[in-house]
């Protein structure tokens, strides 16, 4: 057994930046461990460069990046059971941080029936399986959604020589870039089919087709060789569930105040893992942010008892779901609706705390930003604070 | 040893061949090779092992409690049970004895307890007992509201359906047995069978052909049966969901149908299914929206926490039903044939005995075994959650860092031994081979981590 002060799971840019200012400020041994062979997480599929320079740029400021270890669960409260090619060890820290990312629901998880042939992606693997090996792909593909990473797993296709037969999505509009969505209808000439839904996958051994359903009742086949589910991510929250932390029902990652701490003392969750999913940027700022709440706690701060905050349909989930009384943060939510200039309301026990109008329209798979301001004059001693919200 | 997948096919006569490399057809290679001077071989349509019936059913070692008493398929699945557990513990297939319940969930269900458990006495099965609701709230505490009583049924066990083919496979091909994959029979005359790969001779014919058998049994001049493929979609969730359940929760069978059943798997998964669909089409192996829907609504009444959980599988399996009750195995001596047909969801249980008894016909017909010999025992690759996997043992990543190695995170499948099945005896044909004999890209991401370095292993090119 070793141990350490704070041991970061996930060397994302999330893990790597929490990790990265803490041995900065002098957090003593700072250690982040990652099962894949390179650190950088999910962007580095792409930009390898840049995982590279965020692994840099922490073990610069002194912390250990350990690559290839896998946190298998925990044998104490603040202690993990990890395994290696260097074989077993169980590492104890005074502070542990959970950033382990988000992943993309594959076929099965959405029940989409049919049967099992070759040619079934999720955007994750495609990428993968492209940037990472140049492995062949298949002639013609369906692409099953249409916010930001579905464009991207279009381009993707493009770039592996895949046609790209049409973008199927159940909701009735795109959510991505108006400029992104508008170039690939009209320049590139891929199709968006709208309140259409993927139902069936057809083909023995290699796939030939995926049978649709529209909103009217109406069923067609598009034929394909390939087919790429995009987006519906969902926390990697394995670790969190294994180690019994409490889980947010709707975003299905562990639950968090606005220091970003769990329901075990001495256990903090950064990243994709509380929120899937917001760009490699906001999740570094979001890391560096977080390190103060580690340090605090480092230096005795307690561990307060928090509230929750529930959303109610058509919202989906919020983060933080949780509040301390002394928590000063912002929020990001999700709808299951479009919802044109969303008109938002806080309460506590029936008492408004806040209304917003916010401009533009609330699109689902897209993230809503709110203000914090009003957390001050949340009663600690009070029920749950519940978000609604409604066409404005 | 020999596994072929193309090209020309031997030209020597053999003695015996067997059709089909299912469960069954791999058992009856693998009781072969117990004679040495016997030459055998195994003929499949298919890229692998086990890629029918035997890939798709509810992985469950049966006891025969609920067969036809005085049947053929109740007496096999007795001995094939006992023949298999043993063989199971000795080649390191995993097993886990949970027993079973059928659980009465309506007054009809409730008052056909005593006649199965009837029925299990006849069957020479004796360890049958009713619970009172208390007793099987107890035992499984999370099972839905409704339940009025059970049968235990304590010596049901699940197993792994794929190891136990692979292994038969296996220690066939070590024997001496030639394996000639992608090799789907066209047409067969006493004697002769003409395949895709061309033809082969051979004294004896077996037709372990599964859901072929009747066309296969046709060509020889014979109509006892007809297949009538019986599609089950199942669908298995993903391990956060084994601590729900404890017991393989069987269905009561009543006039109206047989119901679904919750089971846990021996990889740690739980299975809900299957449903019955009776079809034309033997190639119907995909699950259907309805069928999916179907099987929710039931699973939720079983076990209502278990429709939280992801799906990390949905499958589709067809069996060989016939009209008839009981397997069909003829013995045409004179034209040196043997039919193994109507092996329906027990063939995984019988697969031991039925080849034994399969063995027995063709010495009846005239066949020389020869003498017989021990076969090499065979170790198989841990699939089980009940038994130490690679990546939990010390001893062998001291020994080679590869197993502790992790490529698929999900299922905690290791390099070591993704390559150690890609240098097996029978390697797999495709990705899908890789998965049932390492479960590399079989968990709750389906390969959104590691698909594409689990193909590049495949295919050869780079770690």
């Amino acid at each position: 057994m070793r141990s350490v002060d704070v041991l970061v799971v996930g060397a994302g840019p999330a893990g790597l930046a929490i990790a990265g200012r803490l041995a900065a400020a002098g957090a003593g041994r700072v250690e982040v461990l990652d099962r894949e062979t390179t650190a950088g997480g999910a962007p580095r599929i792409r930009r390898p460069r840049a995982g590279r320079r965020r692994a840099g740029a922490a073990e610069r400021a002194g912390a250990v990046v350990r690559t290839g270890v896998t946190a298998l669960g925990w044998s104490g409260p603040l202690a993990l059971d990890t395994v290696g090619a260097g074989g077993h060890e169980t590492i104890t820290a005074r502070a542990v941080v959970l950033a382990t990312g988000a992943r993309e629901r594959p076929r099965t998880a959405q029940l989409v029936a049919g049967t099992r042939p070759a040619g079934v992606y999720t955007t994750g693997e495609l990428l993968r399986a492209v940037h990472g090996y140049g492995q062949r792909i298949g002639e013609r593909a369906v692409v099953v959604g249409a916010e930001g990473v579905s464009y991207l797993a279009v381009a993707t296709l493009r770039t592996a020589g895949v046609a790209v037969t049409a973008m199927v999505t159940d909701l009735p509009r795109h959510q991505a870039s108006a400029v992104r969505a508008a170039e690939t209808r009209l320049r590139r000439m891929i199709p968006l089919l709208t309140d259409a839904t993927v139902t069936e996958l057809l083909g023995h051994g290699r796939l030939s087709g995926v049978r649709l359903r529209h909103r009217d009742g109406r069923t067609t086949t598009l034929a394909c060789d390939t087919v790429v589910f995009t987006g519906d991510f969902v926390p990697d929250q394995e670790l969190a569930r294994r180690g019994g932390l409490a889980l947010d029902p709707g975003t299905r990652g562990p639950a968090v105040d606005g220091a970003f701490r769990t329901s075990r003392e001495g256990v903090f969750a950064v990243g994709n893992v509380l929120h899937a999913v917001e760009s490699a940027d906001a999740v570094t700022r979001e890391g560096e942010h977080a390190a103060r709440h580690v340090r605090d706690h480092l230096a005795g701060e307690p561990w307060p008892s928090t509230l929750p905050v529930l959303v109610e349909p058509p919202l989906r989930w919020i983060a933080p779901n949780r509040l301390a009384p002394a928590d000063a943060c912002g929020f990001v939510l999700r709808t299951t609706e479009v919802l044109p200039r969303p008109l938002l309301t806080v309460t506590q026990d029936g008492r408004v705390l806040h209304r917003q109008e916010l401009p533009g329209t609330a699109v689902p798979n897209r993230p809503v930003y709110v203000v914090g301001h009003w957390v001050v004059s949340v009663d600690p001693l009070g029920g749950p604070v519940r978000v609604t919200a409604r066409r404005g | 040893m020999t596994v072929t997948t193309g090209g020309p096919l031997p030209h020597a006569t053999y003695d015996v061949v067997i059709v089909g490399a299912g469960v069954v057809g791999c058992a009856i290679a693998r009781e072969l090779a117990l004679h040495p001077r016997l030459r055998v071989a195994l003929v499949e349509a298919q890229d692998d092992v086990g890629q029918g019936t035997s890939k798709a059913n509810t992985a469950i070692l049966h006891t025969g409690f609920d067969a036809v008493p005085g049947s053929l398929e109740a007496r096999l699945v007795r001995e094939g049970a006992h023949r298999l557990a043993a063989y199971a513990a000795e080649s390191g297939i995993p097993v886990e004895p949970v027993g079973a319940l059928l659980v009465a969930w309506d007054d009809e269900q409730l008052t056909a307890l005593p006649g199965l458990a009837a029925k299990a006495e006849k069957n020479g099965y004796e360890d049958a007992r009713f619970l009172g609701p208390e007793e099987v709230y107890a035992r499984e505490p999370r099972l839905g509201p409704g339940a009025l009583g059970a049968l235990h049924i304590p010596g049901e066990s699940i197993i792994c359906p794929w190891t136990t083919t692979l292994a038969y496979a296996t220690q066939a091909v070590r024997g001496g047995v030639d394996l000639h994959l992608n090799c789907r029979v066209r047409q067969a005359g006493t004697g002769v069978l003409h395949t895709t790969r061309g033809t082969l001779h051979t004294r004896r014919i077996v037709n372990a052909a599964g859901l072929g058998s009747d066309i296969l049994d046709r060509d020889l001049g014979h109509s006892d049966f007809t297949v009538t493929p019986r599609r089950g979609q199942l669908i298995v969730f993903d391990k956060f969901a084994r601590e729900l359940v404890r017991h393989i929760l069987l269905p009561v069978p009543t006039a109206l149908g047989k119901g679904v059943l919750v089971t846990p798997t021996v990889y740690g998964n739980v299975l809900l299914g299957p449903t019955a669909e009776d079809l034309d089409d033997r190639t119907a192996t995909g699950s259907t929206p309805e069928g999916l829907a179907l099987l929710r609504d039931k699973g939720r009444r079983i076990l209502p926490d278990l429709l939280d959980e992801e799906v990390t599988a949905v499958y589709a399996g067809l069996r060989a039903a016939t009209e008839h009750d009981d397997y069909q195995i003829h013995a045409r001596h004179g034209q040196g044939y043997v039919t193994v047909g109507g092996i329906r969801s027990t063939g995984l249980s019988a697969s031991m005995a039925i080849a034994a008894h399969v063995v027995g016909l063709l010495a009846e017909g005239g066949l020389d075994l020869g003498v017989r010999d021990e076969l090499e025992p065979v170790r198989m690759p841990n699939l089980g959650e009940a038994f130490p996997r690679p990546y939990q043992r010390p001893d062998l990543i001291a020994a080679d860092p590869a197993y502790g190695n992790l490529v698929c995170h999900c299922e905690r499948v290791t390099l070591g031994e993704i390559r150690d099945a890609l240098a097996s005896t029978i390697p797999p044909g495709g990705l899908e081979g890789l998965r049932r004999r390492t479960r590399a890209r079989a968990g709750r991401c389906q390969g959104f981590h590691c698909g594409a370095a689990v193909r590049e292993l495949l295919e050869g090119r780079r770690p």
